[in-house]
């Protein structure tokens, strides 16, 4: 299917699925977690540009995720402006930090790199719980307008939100796949050296892969506040975010769009009914488990298990 | 507002907890530094030693440090099954990097999780005579709480490295992390040492956790903390040295302990990681050869 | 006409060990020089600073007339200066069409003028595999390769980035002698067909029937530069290679 065709029916199915959960579903519950379930789409997906694609494990998802929710603190502070400014500001934010990332970390590799993004995401939750203004350790309380933009509640509103912002990552996701940036993308992560001597600028690839992972994880955290009401560091930057952001396109598979969206439906999904009905512990550990037994087992995920069938007939 | 007694007392005690940071570190420069493993989850064994050594300590009374060393056998029987698994899945298959990382991250947080739902999110201690008490030589205040810890950490220091260097297995250990195809050519089977030195690793997790816990009460959340500690001292230690990653431990031991005492305890856990930043930064031909 | 390749005085240290000292060589158009040497003696560090993996300490390097001392690799290949690697380093995760596709749509297609069509692209690395005899595993995952189909991947992709100079690093190093002649004759090819190749060997056999001209380093420094049968016969080189 060309690029230009996957927008259009990728946004058709987006479009449909938003009509027919708002048209039908009458249980506020649902929203509250397809909100959760979509913005894990958005963060399994943008993690898996750096990661499944690019070759780069980023373990500090935390850190974009918590900035593009505190700077949607910071604006809601200083000013009043509508959700979807506050996602793009969140985006920006985070991007920068994702380039600021890129560029200090350009030259480590795997394990060094990996803990390098998590002494960042430390470094960055540290900062904020000394950080006042936000609230530091203590936390802040956000209201909800009264009004939603459209018709329906407010969380009904946040969902639609993030369905968009979910459409427009996996949109994108698969854009890069098919491009020239993504076969560069690949080619770093599996010969760096080969790569560069092949022509491909792998730097300045580098830095585009980290901006834009870390601009779209900052966009999925940007509502977060409205949805919470009460943000604290020690809930945003919750490692969980990081498990489940490389759990999730693992698990679903790491070498196509389809594979974090079907890991972030799969796993998202489990993890909501979970929480209701055993522990939110109970669950968290059920994801860490899986995370490990589809390492072992089944190490390109479902899509490479769907794959490999195809291949055998 | 320097003052001198504050200072020289944050110093010392940045060296007492450099030495036990060097019991913490010791695995990591076995499984990473020497073995090229990436075992991001020792502080999950390390808060499991704790938890152990809290569970037994408080239903039997038993010193914990006895149980540390009594349970590192077991702890490395459990490191041996782990490398089995790592190696069936990982190394024998070819794959490493994301793969392999992604297995002992889910290793890190299910051992966190775990002791959540065993032991609660409360903070757990031990009882022992020394803690409590300190010695005083004029201004210099020594805890014992500190100080045991750190001569425990330092002797199971001396042990390893007389191990390494004097015993067979020791030597074949060192070989193997030189120099793979040496070894099977010599008729040693390196996966077999391999599983031996990892499983010494993971030993010495049992130790480095009673001696935590008897440093500070513990709960499940601080292993994270120290998976930039320990990657910051192995890397400023020159990732194989025993002596190298001595001195690193005390010199973020040092550091952490003066910033905590002027600057407040909420800035410690960046110091370690903004350590490692730095070092990563300006030493990148040595990595960069891996 | 200015050697397509000048290298002056180029020096290399890692800490206290000196891996190249004053290095001097040029290359002509349309030549094929051999670059021999004892292990150790610093070929594989001369090919990384000039291709610009590694940087070197002291020295310059010009190419088809411009300096390049300060340039990233990727830009020394998009300038047409190529190499393949000792050690095989294909894209594992790819096709062997897609190992060529890469280097062609970030060379030929990064230069100025018409940008090749997919589908164009495509056909010339099914030609480029053609050459080199792998035309009917195009499909395949690297890791189907035979050693000597590896090499030969290798250098197909190293010849899609359309080099100007090719440095040819050990490609026959642990090959039969078939398959030394099955490589040889690759080279020939495209030496014939305009591209200068550097080879890079410890088979004498090989280098001395390909080359047109020799170097010989030891111990960092060249000690001998001229015809083949010349350069062996210079004192020194038989006493590298043979000992006093």
């Amino acid at each position: 299917m060309r690029t230009a065709s996957f927008w259009i029916v990728s946004f058709v199915v987006a479009a449909a699925v938003l009509a027919l959960s708002r048209g039908l579903i009458a249980n506020e519950y649902f929203f509250f977690a397809g909100y959760v379930v979509l913005q894990y789409i958005v963060l399994s997906t943008a993690w898996n540009i750096l990661g499944g694609y690019t070759g780069y494990t980023n373990f500090g998802v935390g850190a974009f995720f918590a900035v593009g929710a505190y700077s949607s603190v910071v604006l809601h502070k200083l000013t009043s402006v509508p959700v979807p400014v506050m996602i793009l500001a969140g985006g920006l934010v985070s991007g920068v930090l994702g380039f600021g990332m890129g560029y200090l970390t350009l030259r480590l590799k795997g394990v060094f790199f990996a803990i390098a993004t998590l002494a960042l995401a430390i470094v960055a939750q540290t900062l904020i719980v000394n950080w006042d203004y936000v609230g530091g350790s203590r936390g802040i309380y956000v209201i909800r307008p009264q009004q939603a933009p459209l018709l329906g509640s407010y969380i009904q509103y946040l969902y639609s939100l993030m369905l968009v912002l979910a459409w427009i990552a996996v949109a994108i996701a698969r854009t890069i796949e098919r491009s020239r940036l993504g076969l560069g993308f690949n080619a770093i992560r599996d010969d760096e050296a080969a790569a560069e001597a092949g022509g491909v600028p792998t730097l300045r690839l580098k830095l585009i892969s980290t901006t834009l992972s870390g601009a779209l994880m900052g966009m999925s955290g940007a509502p977060l506040p409205y949805y919470v009401t009460y943000l604290d560091p020690a809930s945003s930057f919750n490692l969980s975010y990081a498990v489940n952001s490389v759990a999730m396109p693992l698990i679903g598979g790491m070498t196509s769009w389809a594979g974090p969206v079907i890991g972030a439906v799969l796993l998202g999904t489990i993890q909501q009914l979970a929480t209701v009905t055993i522990s939110s512990a109970l669950n968290l550990l059920i994801v860490g488990l899986l995370l490990i037994a589809f390492v072992i087992i089944a190490p390109n995920g479902i899509v490479g298990l769907v794959q490999a069938r195809a291949r055998l007939r | 507002m320097l003052s001198l007694d504050l200072a020289v007392n944050a110093v010392v005690a940045g060296l007492l907890l450099g030495g036990f940071y060097a019991a913490v570190t010791i695995g990591v420069t076995i499984s990473f530094g020497m073995l090229d493993i990436v075992n991001i989850a020792h502080p999950a064994f390390i808060m499991l030693g704790s938890f152990v050594a809290y569970f037994v300590n408080s239903s039997f009374g038993i010193d914990p440090i006895l149980i540390g060393v009594v349970m590192a056998p077991v702890f490395f029987l459990v490191g041996m099954a782990v490398y089995q698994i790592y190696f069936y899945a990982f190394e024998q298959r070819g794959e490493e990097s994301i793969q392999g990382l992604a297995f002992f991250f889910g290793l890190l947080f299910v051992g966190e999780v775990a002791l959540i739902l065993v032991f609660g999110v409360d903070y757990r201690f031990v009882e022992a005579p020394y803690i409590g008490p300190a010695l005083h030589f004029g201004m210099i205040d020594l805890p014992l709480r500190m100080l045991i810890p750190c001569l425990v950490s330092l002797l199971m220091l001396a042990v390893l490295q007389l191990f390494l260097g004097r015993t067979f297995i020791g030597r074949a250990i060192l070989a193997v992390s030189q120099d793979r195809l040496a070894l099977q050519l010599m008729a040693a089977n390196p996966t077999r040492i391999k599983r031996i030195a990892f499983g010494i690793s993971i030993a010495t997790a049992s130790v480095a956790g009673a001696l935590l816990i008897i440093i500070q009460p513990v709960e499940p959340s601080i292993g994270r903390d120290y998976i930039g500690r320990i990657f910051a001292i192995c890397v400023l230690g020159g990732m194989t040295s025993f002596p190298g990653m001595l001195a690193g431990a005390m010199l973020i031991g040092i550091v952490e302990s003066i910033t905590a005492t002027f600057y407040g305890p909420s800035w410690a856990p960046a110091v370690a990681f903004g350590f490692l930043l730095l070092t990563l930064a300006i030493r990148p031909a040595g990595i960069l050869g891996r | 006409m200015p050697p397509l390749l000048e290298v002056g005085g180029l020096g290399k240290r890692f800490g206290g060990f000196v891996a190249l000292e004053g290095i001097d060589l040029a290359v002509d158009t349309g030549e094929r020089l051999g670059l021999i040497g004892p292990n150790g003696s610093g070929k594989s560090t001369l090919v990384n600073c000039l291709c610009g993996a590694l940087h070197h300490d002291s020295g310059t390097i010009a190419f088809d007339g411009r300096t390049i001392d300060g340039l990233p690799a990727y830009q020394r290949t998009r300038l047409g200066l190529a190499r393949s690697f000792q050690l095989p380093k294909p894209f594992r995760s790819l096709n062997l069409v897609d190992n060529l596709r890469i280097p062609l749509l970030y060379t030929v297609n990064a230069r100025p003028g018409p940008r090749l069509s997919h589908d164009a692209v495509v056909d010339r690395c099914l030609a480029l595999l053609d050459d080199v005899g792998l035309a009917d595993k195009a499909a395949r995952l690297p890791r189907d390769l035979t050693q000597v189909e590896m090499r030969k991947l290798e250098l197909a992709r190293a010849v899609a980035s359309a080099p100007r100079l090719l440095f040819a690093d050990e490609t026959m190093a642990g090959l039969s002698p078939s398959e030394v002649e099955e490589i040889l004759a690759v080279l020939v090819r495209l030496n014939e067909q305009g591209i200068t190749i550097v080879l890079i060997e410890h088979i004498m056999r090989a280098v001395m029937s390909f080359s047109t001209r020799l170097v010989v380093l030891v111990a960092g420094q060249k000690i001998a530069d001229g015809p083949p049968q010349e350069a062996i016969r210079n004192p020194e080189v038989e006493r590298a290679y043979l000992g006093e």
